[in-house]
């Protein structure tokens, strides 16, 4: 095996150099990516303000709703447009980190709503007289 | 305008003479006066021997990852003898505190000695130890010279000796919590604990956690980018997959601790209302969020241990490893399926039926991958020629201990049982049965496997046995009492009991420690027997025991810059395969070699961090804004060191090469 004793020493491979000899470096974005994430966060940012301001929905529910949602696709736009976000760079691996991150956020927010919601249910006001009727 | 009090108080906040807890306790008397004797012993030794400028430039400031390593095992041993002097303290005092007998300890003594028991052994006896071991073998395995980042490496180690540094310090300043390891509010609320106890817990681990995240990162970065060429992922050591795995989790769970304690900080501090029982607080979220991290906790602990028994199975089994992409996925799968179980520690809080279900499956479908990992090392020894070495030892007494463990543990899974069995010593003897049986194993086995590599010498084979031989039958004499106890309904965390029909299994459970106590000393003399006999045990090869990955390819210990040349890879197993295809090692052609810059930073910021958090901790504001200013300083002057790094001359990479070309020729 080993025919290749003389195999490329990797003089660069530690963090005091950053040219790393494998070149998958993330991609760097251009002008017009930056100005397109731009417009689209301002356009995003300004549609739950000029909710809220101008009172334009009658149910506080429904923009609170809209608002969630804004924000997620303000999220999902920051990621693609200022992060970069896409599935080449690094090999995949920013794209694996960023689903192993979505997942675990989802168990842990989604999770923790069920399991509080429980615990407030059955737990929750506990008053002194039902302390005294607890079996 | 300043009264004489007042200026006392800015000074020195809750500080008092009152604090400092040997004044009034004869136990930490007699403890203060061994250790300041012990450390000024070894204080004294190193200045006589004037050993302080070569730990300072060889050893602290070091950005070496075995070096680090290292140290990271010594910082987890010495905190291994205040756990476990914690836990004989416990033993001795439930064996005789009976009836009349009301013990040596009176219970706010015991509840911090329980406390501190679990916190130690967990943050800084397991984890520094698993942290340590990763970082001296995964580069060596994947063919690699450092760490990604050799200066967060080393300031991890020193944020993590920082953690211990606080925790140690309550032991004679103030006092530790008394709330159990995990400190659930309220009683761990500023109304029921306003002592300095929580505190305490809170920066200590505040401080620690900061060095295992980043210590997380760096591995994961050091795995998943500097791999030698040929290294797929598929072509990993079992190691590195498990290593890669318990770096997962603890980026992934760290920031839910820190930003629990953070929450509970709050409301010690400045009267939040998260978790206190009125003004719309609920403690219920506190313990939600904190198993959310502190179930892959566990599984940050046991994984590795894993991958080191499947490197050992397969290395004196003399086979490759039985079913490895199994084993990668079963890894993989625990790493996913360890976020949706946490809700089985509070089973009985309330959350019911349908809650309790769902997170009793989940955890009980864990115990699948977890099985067939256990099927694999069988498969593995099953008509291989199996080599019982020490660390083989420690493999088979594993498998057994560990699968009554986890036995228990489906039991505990059941939310119809755990009602029964919940905060029993059922749980600590399950526990104890899988952490022990497992993590420990795992680890002390680690230890002698990676011993030759990091030293030069085998440890003594003889006292490797007396070690595990009393380990093992010491746990069982300790713990099986416990399941015995728990089923018949004793509940944990109690320093006396009225009927003495209790007594025998508990004298028994105490008689366990003695052993453990044995296994301990016997490891220590190992430790020193090998010392003495090193000429006998010298491993000249650098693969003392036929070893199959590439750590094995390098000598003992190896070269600081691991690998002259980086190694090629076309199978796992890498080294195996290349001793198999008639590797010959490269005797000329070496460059220079380019690496990272030892530096004191990471020493001088957890120097900071211990003042910070001792001036949160009291109350000494002047003090925490100091040293926080300090920490700032200190961080923004390191980004102007330029000087990182340097070059190991060409020819001294040539004499060391043709030291070991000398070497092992005289071997053959």
């Amino acid at each position: 095996m080993s025919s290749h004793p003389h195999a490329p020493a990797h003089e660069s491979a530690h963090n005091t150099h950053h040219g790393h000899s494998h070149g998958h470096e993330a991609a760097h974005g251009s002008f017009k990516s930056y100005m397109t994430g731009f417009i689209l966060s301002v356009i995003l940012t300004a549609i739950p303000f000029w909710l809220v301001m101008g009172d334009v929905l009658e149910s506080r529910a429904l923009t609170v709703g809209i608002i969630i949602i804004f924000g997620g696709v303000q999220m999902v736009v920051h990621m693609i447009y200022f992060l970069h976000m896409n599935t080449k760079s690094e090999g995949g691996w920013t794209m694996l980190a960023m689903i192993f991150t979505i997942i675990i956020v989802v168990i842990m927010l989604a999770g923790s709503m069920w399991v509080m919601h429980h615990l407030n249910t059955n737990m929750m006001p506990m008053s002194p007289e039902m302390m005294k009727n607890m079996p | 305008m300043f009264t004489n009090t007042n200026l006392m108080e800015f000074i020195f906040g809750r500080l008092s003479w009152n604090s400092l807890a040997f004044t009034h306790d004869p136990i930490i008397l007699a403890t203060f006066v061994v250790v300041v004797l012990g450390g000024g012993a070894v204080v004294g030794a190193i200045t006589y021997f004037r050993l302080w400028g070569y730990l300072w430039n060889e050893w602290f400031t070091s950005v070496d990852h075995k070096k680090i390593g290292i140290m990271y095992v010594i910082l987890s041993l010495v905190m291994l003898m205040r756990g476990f002097a914690d836990a004989v303290m416990m033993r001795a005092q439930q064996a005789i505190a009976f009836g009349e007998n009301q013990g040596y300890l009176p219970p706010h003594h015991y509840d911090q000695i329980f406390t501190a028991h679990g916190v130690i052994m967990i943050f800084f006896f397991a984890m520094p130890l698993v942290t340590g071991i990763m970082n001296y073998v995964v580069p060596l395995q994947i063919g690699a010279r450092d760490v990604s980042f050799p200066f967060l490496n080393n300031f991890s180690f020193w944020m993590t000796t920082a953690g211990a540094v606080i925790i140690m310090m309550s032991l004679f300043v103030g006092e530790f919590a008394r709330t159990g390891w995990l400190a659930y509010p309220p009683l761990s609320g500023a109304d029921y604990s306003p002592g300095v106890g929580v505190d305490y817990y809170i920066w200590g681990l505040q401080v620690a956690g900061v060095g295992t995240t980043l210590s997380g990162i760096n591995l994961i970065a050091t795995i998943v980018k500097m791999r030698a060429p040929g290294m797929t992922m598929m072509k990993m050591p079992i190691f590195t997959w498990t290593s890669l795995c318990t770096n997962v989790l603890i980026v992934a769970s760290f920031p839910i601790l820190t930003a629990t304690l953070v929450l509970l900080t709050l409301d010690r501090y400045v009267g939040t209302n998260f978790f206190t029982n009125d003004l719309g607080g609920n403690p219920m979220m506190y313990v939600n969020l904190i198993w959310i991290w502190g179930h892959p906790e566990v599984y940050i602990l046991i994984l590795p241990a894993f991958g080191i028994f499947s490197e050992i199975v397969s290395t004196f089994s003399g086979k490759r490893l039985f079913g490895y992409a199994s084993m990668v996925y079963a890894t993989v799968v625990i790493t996913i399926l360890s976020y949706i179980v946490w809700l089985h520690h509070f089973f009985t809080m309330g959350s019911g039926a349908s809650v309790n279900a769902f997170f009793g499956i989940t955890t009980m479908i864990i115990s699948i991958p977890t099985g067939a990992k256990i099927f694999n090392w069988l498969f593995t020894m099953y008509r291989g020629r199996i080599r019982y070495e020490v660390p083989m030892y420690w493999t088979i007494g594993f498998m057994v201990t560990f699968v009554i463990g986890g036995m228990t543990g489906v039991m505990l899974a059941i939310p119809p049982a755990d009602f029964v069995l919940h905060n029993s010593l059922f749980l600590i003897a399950h526990f104890h049965n899988v952490i022990i049986g497992g993590v420990v194993f795992g680890l002390l086995a680690g230890i002698n496997f990676w011993y030759p590599k990091a030293f030069g010498y085998r440890l003594d084979p003889f006292w490797g046995k007396m070690s595990f031989w009393f380990w093992l039958t010491g746990f069982y004499f300790a713990f099986m009492p416990l399941y015995v106890l728990g089923l018949m309904g004793v509940t944990r965390r109690v320093n006396h009991f009225e009927d003495s029909s209790l007594q025998i299994w508990f004298i028994i459970a105490a008689f366990g420690a003695f052993l453990i106590a044995l296994g301990i000393a016997s490891f220590v003399i190992q430790l020193v027997v090998s010392f003495f006999k090193r000429e006998q045990l010298r491993d000249t090869t650098g693969d003392p025991w036929n070893g199959r990955t590439l750590e094995w390819s390098t000598s003992s210990p190896p070269p600081e810059y691991n690998f002259a040349f980086t190694p090629v890879v076309y199978d796992h197993d890498g080294w195996y395969d290349m001793k198999n295809s008639g590797y010959v090692r490269p005797l000329e052609g070496f460059k220079p070699i380019h690496m990272p810059k030892n530096t004191g930073t990471g020493v001088i910021l957890s120097a900071f961090s211990v003042t910070l958090a001792f001036g949160l901790i009291w109350y000494m504001w002047w003090l925490a804004a100091l040293s926080f200013l300090a920490i700032l300083v200190v961080s923004i002057a390191h980004t102007f060191n330029y000087k990182r790094d340097y070059y190991i001359q060409a020819e001294t990479v040539i004499a060391t090469e043709n030291a070991r070309t000398k070497q092992l020729a005289e071997q053959a």
